[in-house]
């Protein structure tokens, strides 16, 4: 997924080949993570893919079915992946994972603590911030979600980057082997307040903690826990409203008073492969974009806190 | 904290109120170190100021009984008067002293609830002690510093709008980036950040003079990361097929950059060097840098492409124009449009509710995965 190993890195060069991890895609709205196989097929309602078809196309190619319908090969990426990945717990998403990223001030050779893995959505940007030196140990105590968050892992190439422990965070705190090592933690526990203690010991001087929480109670007692030995305490919510973006032709109707305008919208042919209905000879459409009607309201509270200087 | 300084490498003074510092006393101190200013023999110095860990927390019972119906707004609280607040300062009192001396001679004081105690204390001391605390440079304070006291200067990029054009554009070590940078070199330094000097940043510019990136110094990058940012005119990145020369940058005096010179660079096609996926357009007086999607056709496949139209208001212009050349540049895929909101919470016992004031517009996103033509 990371560029860190040459061969791999996306050029005109770089092409799809046996063993590769391709994003696959439909729509926007409708991508799948797959593992090329020579041997292997695709099926959807688009007809039957052969990945044999596949190899040796560049990424972002374009590729047919046998009834001639088609998907795109995209190259994962953190982004992509967070999309694709199966939700064996609720995870985060894009807004708050690129908050996290940079309020951490996560760069390339970070240590950086987490807990729990859950389904390894923000792990694998957190795997791109600290690469190629860095690492991330991530831990859950939920042996099977980790065991899967490692497969996941695995696939995704990010194995030397990412390690995943089985601990109780909240009862035992992080492995002592961690103590002052710490550039950043992120915690998203259901009671953070508990391994704040641990978190304290695990900082660098200076080294900033996250904890995400969706309820404002849980917000409550971990503020009231970092100020004996934090300071900077700040807790934000970050939302993203999206567009819909849209070629509308514009007919009038004759007899009308004023002659209304009514509007007609039909998706961007880039964006949907289905057929468009052809509303030939009217006038030229215009795109328009509005607000989506519906939206993710709420995800969670982040607080960021920094390990006070003691002198 | 009082005042937050974004930190300077070269400024060996630093000017808070009236009055200048040297910023001697910082050297070697640990990043989060706290200072106060204090007066001296030798006229006005930082002093470090000791903080001590596991406080006992302050106030703020909910149960607390005082609440302000006894307090008159008629401003004789305060006995204390500026002429004698002088009298002190010139006597040597420390901005501490003065804190406490006010506090004494509040007559409302002991009235107010431990709550508003505490924010009286706070806003004294900002006034008479003000207090620097020491920061390591981030892509994040910075345009955080920034959006506070000169957001025209960044193009009105809010840290969340900032944050996730990173991401989408799937920056890290190793990458090849070509930026648009028209925000003084925020965006630069961010990505070079990201990058901790593996991989180039190419500042590519329309027309003949490059774009100013001075706020790349603020980053104190090391020689490894101010060498791997690069500026190159587009007209000379679409022009050239084989052979592409860039030239080192930012000037010399802010990044110990030891080369001006151009340098020849490997060729389009090899790995190491060129424009990889990554486009992120900034608006310059209400036209998007459109030149560039001719050459995105021959950047490698699968590239991210996106903008930020800070500048712009209507969603409506600016980002349906980039559509339509969306529609235009054939194999656009994937665009997806957004715009971050981002809210900041006070957090209290009894007292959390969302910040009085918060920034309205962060900025649109454009976003889109480049795919093959063939
Ligand atoms: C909401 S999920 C984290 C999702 C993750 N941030 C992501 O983006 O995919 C929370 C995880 O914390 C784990 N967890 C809960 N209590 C824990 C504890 N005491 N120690 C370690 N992990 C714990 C759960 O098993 C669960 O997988």
């Amino acid at each position: 997924m990371l560029p860190t190993d040459p061969a791999k890195r996306l050029s005109f060069q770089r092409y799809v080949s046996d063993g590769d991890l391709v994003i696959v895609y439909e729509r926007h709205d409708n991508m799948k993570a797959i593992k090329v196989c020579e041997s292997s097929v695709l099926q959807n309602r688009f007809g039957v893919f052969k990945h044999s078809d596949w190899i040796g196309k560049p990424f972002g190619s374009k590729v047919f079915s046998n009834k001639g319908g088609f998907v795109y090969l995209l190259a994962p990426t953190p982004e992509l992946w967070t999309l694709v990945l199966s939700h064996r717990t609720q995870i985060l998403y894009i807004a708050d994972i690129s908050f996290v990223i940079m309020y951490l001030e996560i760069v390339p050779g970070c240590l950086v603590l987490e807990s729990g893995t859950g389904s390894g959505s923000l792990t694998t940007s957190l795997a791109r911030a600290v690469a190629p030196s860095g690492h991330v140990y991530t831990f859950d105590f939920h042996e099977q979600r980790a065991a899967s968050a490692r497969e996941d892992f695995e696939r995704t190439g990010l194995s030397s980057l990412v390690t995943v422990g089985v601990r109780d965070i909240q009862g035992e705190g992080f492995p002592n082997e961690f103590t002052g090592k710490a550039d950043s933690v992120f915690l998203d526990l259901p009671q953070p307040w508990l391994a704040i203690p641990s978190v304290g010991k695990m900082l660098k001087q200076d080294g900033i903690l996250c904890s995400f929480s969706p309820c404002i109670e849980q917000v409550q007692r971990s503020c009231e826990t970092l100020r004996s030995n934090f300071t900077d305490i700040r807790t934000f919510e970050v939302l993203i409203r999206t567009y819909e973006v849209r070629e509308v032709k514009m007919n009038r109707f004759q007899g009308n008073e004023g002659g209304s305008i009514e509007s007609l919208p039909c998706k961007r042919r880039q964006r949907s492969n289905e057929e468009i209905n052809g509303l030939e000879n009217s006038s030229p459409p215009v795109v328009m974009a509005r607000p989506s009607s519906e939206a993710r309201g709420h995800t969670g509270y982040l607080t960021f806190a920094r390990l006070k200087c003691v002198l | 904290m009082a005042a937050r300084v974004s930190h300077d490498p070269f400024g060996k003074t630093l000017k808070i109120g009236n009055k200048t510092y040297s910023l001697q006393p910082l050297i070697g101190c640990h990043f989060g170190s706290l200072f106060q200013v204090e007066t001296g023999g030798n006229g006005p110095f930082l002093s470090p100021v000791i903080q001590e860990s596991n406080q006992e927390e302050k106030g703020c019972k909910i149960d607390d009984p005082k609440d302000n119906r006894a307090l008159v707004d008629n401003n004789t609280a305060q006995t204390l008067t500026g002429d004698e607040i002088d009298v002190m300062r010139r006597e040597g009192a420390t901005g501490n002293e003065i804190v406490e001396a006010l506090i004494a001679n509040s007559a409302t004081f002991d009235k107010k609830t431990s709550f508003s105690q505490e924010k009286y204390r706070l806003k004294k001391q900002k006034k008479y002690a003000p207090r620097v605390l020491l920061r390591r440079p981030f892509a994040r304070s910075i345009c955080e510093t920034y959006f506070k006291k000169y957001p025209t200067r960044i193009g009105f990029l809010r840290v969340d709008s900032l944050s996730l054009l990173l991401s989408m554009a799937n920056i890290t070590a190793h990458s090849d980036v070509l930026v648009v940078d028209m925000i003084g070199g925020l965006l630069t330094g961010a990505v070079a950040e990201r990058m901790g000097g593996m991989g180039y940043v190419c500042n590519t510019y329309i027309g003949v003079n490059p774009y100013p990136i001075d706020i790349v110094r603020m980053f104190n990058f090391s020689d490894e990361i101010c060498k791997r940012i690069v500026q190159s005119p587009l007209t000379e990145l679409s022009a050239c097929e084989n052979e592409i020369s860039l030239q080192h940058g930012p000037p010399e005096d802010s990044c110990n950059t030891v080369s001006l010179s151009n340098e020849k660079l490997a060729s389009p096609t090899s790995d190491s060097v060129i424009v990889e996926r990554i486009w992120i357009f900034k608006p310059h007086n209400g036209r998007p840098g459109y030149g560039c999607l001719d050459y995105c056709q021959r950047s490698p496949p699968t590239s991210v492409v996106f903008s930020s139209f800070c500048n712009l208001p209507p969603i409506s212009s600016a980002a349906c124009n980039m559509h339509a050349q969306f529609a235009a540049w054939e194999n656009g895929n994937w665009i997806a449009n957004a715009e971050p909101w981002l809210r900041e919470y006070q957090v209290l016992p009894s007292r959390t509710h969302p910040h009085m004031q918060m920034s309205a517009f962060g900025g649109y996103i454009l976003t889109g995965t480049r795919i093959c033509s063939a």
